[in-house]
């Protein structure tokens, strides 16, 4: 068995009085594309920066390859780092910035070029070596950022919010472009992100951070279906408990358990479920018309509410605006709910 | 039942609101009116006073009675450029203004990037404030604690001449390049530090293939301070500079004991065009492009 690319351990960080990061533990295998998940200040950037050595540590290791770097420099790790905000040179040009990594190892200059440009042509910019950053779109700076960490061929690709400045049409495009690109150079990526969209579509793990440590690590299928918290229930999509009193009158058990919205199917009051499934009934409380879908609000008569999501398969707006007010039942598999440990 | 609502009261059409209508519709005006002031002082106080100078260098004064004779005259520029005396001193003003810029680039450098880069916020503030405290302290009081401390009596006791003149310069002119290298690398994102790092250069590579070009426009807006203060000063060479005169003093010499006027204004040009030199140089490095 190889070592992990990646492992944290006992990995703590304070600011002064500030504690960052509170103790992360973490193994990340060769060639996985992995998540960093949470809102801002819950402690992501600053482990991504402990791995490439921006930062150090106030406890705890950090290994790549199963060794030991926590107390090496930036220069010295085998990493390398796509900036949140691109962090081209401005007074080079995009073949000059690309080549930077390689001059630095002197590496000969035509290897150098031909490095460079095959760098360039994998992130779809051929013909812009001569180009300024300044005169690079948002989108053609993040390229020229991904091609000047990836022609050095590091053991892993840190990515710092990589999509977050662009507009939410290229931010589609790079995901998948993104993915591809790792596919193909087979590098260990680990990035970033505050959006849940962006870690689970992308990632083939997840780790969702909230104040300073990890709530969950697993697949996005994992954290998605069987959130280990409230929190990342909560914050991978939109988190539908029912808890207390409600709990008890709709599934006759204690605690507290979520369901996803697009789990639940809206039916007419005197339907009947069988014992595969649980139900509730409701007041539609409000409707919020969304093109392919619509999401319904309904506050349960025993108590608190959930949002059902609809495909619009056969409805348009006029018809489900019209649901307001009504009273529903709402029905779901019992596979589909599941206890949350507060 | 009338449930149109109430109409909107017309505006009032005070002579006030009147011309702030009319000055908002018409940008130029607006922009010509705030400009006027400062274009006035530049045109007249400032360009006038040049224009006045190189008009004055071409009189002359009459050898007996000294008074101004207000005719065109190649005599006081064939005059400088014959002499030696006159090349030794502009020679050697020129090497004293490189000679405190060069001391206050390498002491105002890594002043300001610790200032910039490392210092804590709380600590950066304070820097600055220690920067700038001196710049409140008399001129002259500055002069004569250096003249204290550099007489045989003094701390250093190291004595008075050009030695003297160039370390009282970069004393005095110190902060005038720290404050424009300190905004610079305050501009600069600590990323692109970082990322340099990140592939693979050490700290003497980040600096001279980051660093140091980014920062180059403020480095050179440093040294246009402290390199035409220092070509015309002529007060601390007066207090430390004992023997070795600069342009400065055969300015205020001529002006004063001599009464030529003419020969000071013609004087006085020679640090205007080496300062002009000075630019057209730093303008084809291409320095400036990157402002």
């Amino acid at each position: 068995m190889s070592d992990p690319a990646v492992r944290l351990t006992g990995l703590r960080k304070s600011f002064g009085a500030v504690d960052a990061v509170t103790g992360v533990d973490l193994d990340i295998a060769d060639g996985e594309f992995f998540a960093m998940l949470g809102p801002s200040g819950s402690g992501k950037t600053t482990v991504l920066r402990m791995i490439a050595g921006f930062e150090t540590p106030s406890a705890g290791t950090v290994e790549l390859g199963g060794v030991d770097v926590t107390r090496l420099a930036p220069f010295e790790r085998d990493v390398n780092t796509v900036f949140q905000d691109y962090a081209l040179f401005p007074h080079m040009n995009v073949a000059d910035n690309v080549e930077y990594g390689l001059r630095v190892r002197r590496v000969p200059r035509a290897e150098r070029r031909e490095r460079a440009l095959a760098a360039l042509a994998s992130v779809r910019l051929e013909g812009m070596e001569r180009r300024r950053p300044s005169q690079l779109s948002g989108g053609q700076r993040q390229r020229v950022a991904l091609a000047r960490a990836l022609v050095n061929r590091p053991r892993v690709l840190l990515l710092d919010e990589p999509l977050g400045a662009l507009d939410l049409k290229l931010r589609e495009e790079m995901q998948v472009e993104l993915k591809s690109i790792q596919r193909e150079v087979g590098i260990t990526f680990l990035f970033v992100t505050h959006d849940q969209e962006e870690a689970l579509t992308m990632s083939d793990r997840v780790a969702v951070f909230d104040r300073g440590q990890i709530e969950q690590v697993g697949t996005p299928a994992e954290v998605y279906e069987r959130p280990a918290s409230t929190f990342v229930a909560g914050f991978v999509g939109t988190s539908n408990l029912i808890s207390g009193e409600a709990a008890q009158a709709v599934l006759g058990r204690e605690g507290t358990f979520s369901v996803r919205p697009e789990k639940l199917r809206l039916a007419g009051l005197d339907e009947t479920v069988d014992g595969t499934e649980h139900s509730a009934t409701g007041t539609v409380a409000e409707v919020v018309y969304a093109g392919p879908a619509t999401r319904f609000v309904v506050e349960l008569d025993a108590g608190g509410r959930l949002i059902a999501l609809q495909q619009n398969l056969q409805v348009s707006s006029m018809d489900v605006m019209g649901l307001r007010g009504t009273r529903v039942r709402l029905v779901w598999h019992r596979r589909h709910e599941f206890a949350i440990v507060p | 039942m009338n449930t149109a609502a109430p109409a909107r009261p017309a505006p009032l059409r005070t002579p006030r609101r009147r011309l702030a209508a009319f000055l908002h519709r018409h940008a130029g005006v607006r922009l010509s009116l705030l400009l006027s002031a400062p274009a006035l002082w530049l045109g007249l106080a400032y360009l006038g006073a040049l224009a006045a100078l190189f008009v004055t260098a071409f009189w002359s004064t009459d050898t007996f009675t000294g008074d101004l004779v207000r005719v065109p005259t190649w005599g006081n520029f064939q005059d400088l450029l014959t002499a030696d005396v006159y090349r030794t001193i502009a020679l050697r003003s020129v090497g004293v203004a490189v000679a405190v810029t060069l001391i206050d680039l390498l002491i105002a450098f890594p002043m300001a990037f610790a200032m910039a880069k490392l210092a804590s916020p709380r600590a950066q503030r304070w820097l600055v404030i220690a920067v700038l405290t001196p710049l409140w302290a008399s001129y002259l009081v500055k002069a004569y604690a250096w003249r204290v401390m550099l007489g045989s009596e003094g701390l250093l006791g190291w004595g008075y001449g050009l030695t003297a003149t160039v370390l009282t310069l970069s004393y005095l002119w110190l902060p005038y390049m720290i404050l424009p290298i300190y905004a610079g690398l305050e501009r600069l994102p600590d990323s692109l530090l970082e990322a340099a790092g990140d592939l693979g250069a050490r700290g003497w590579r980040t600096f001279r293939t980051v660093v140091w070009p980014l920062a180059l426009p403020a480095v050179i807006a440093g040294s246009v301070f402290t390199f035409s203060l220092s070509l015309g000063d002529y007060i601390t060479v007066k207090i430390v500079g004992g023997t070795s005169q600069l342009i400065g003093n055969v300015v205020y010499d001529n002006i004063g004991a001599a009464n030529n006027l003419p020969f000071a204004a013609a004087v006085a040009t020679v640090p205007v065009m080496i300062m002009l030199v000075y630019l057209a140089a730093v303008r084809r490095t291409g320095a400036l492009e990157n402002l």
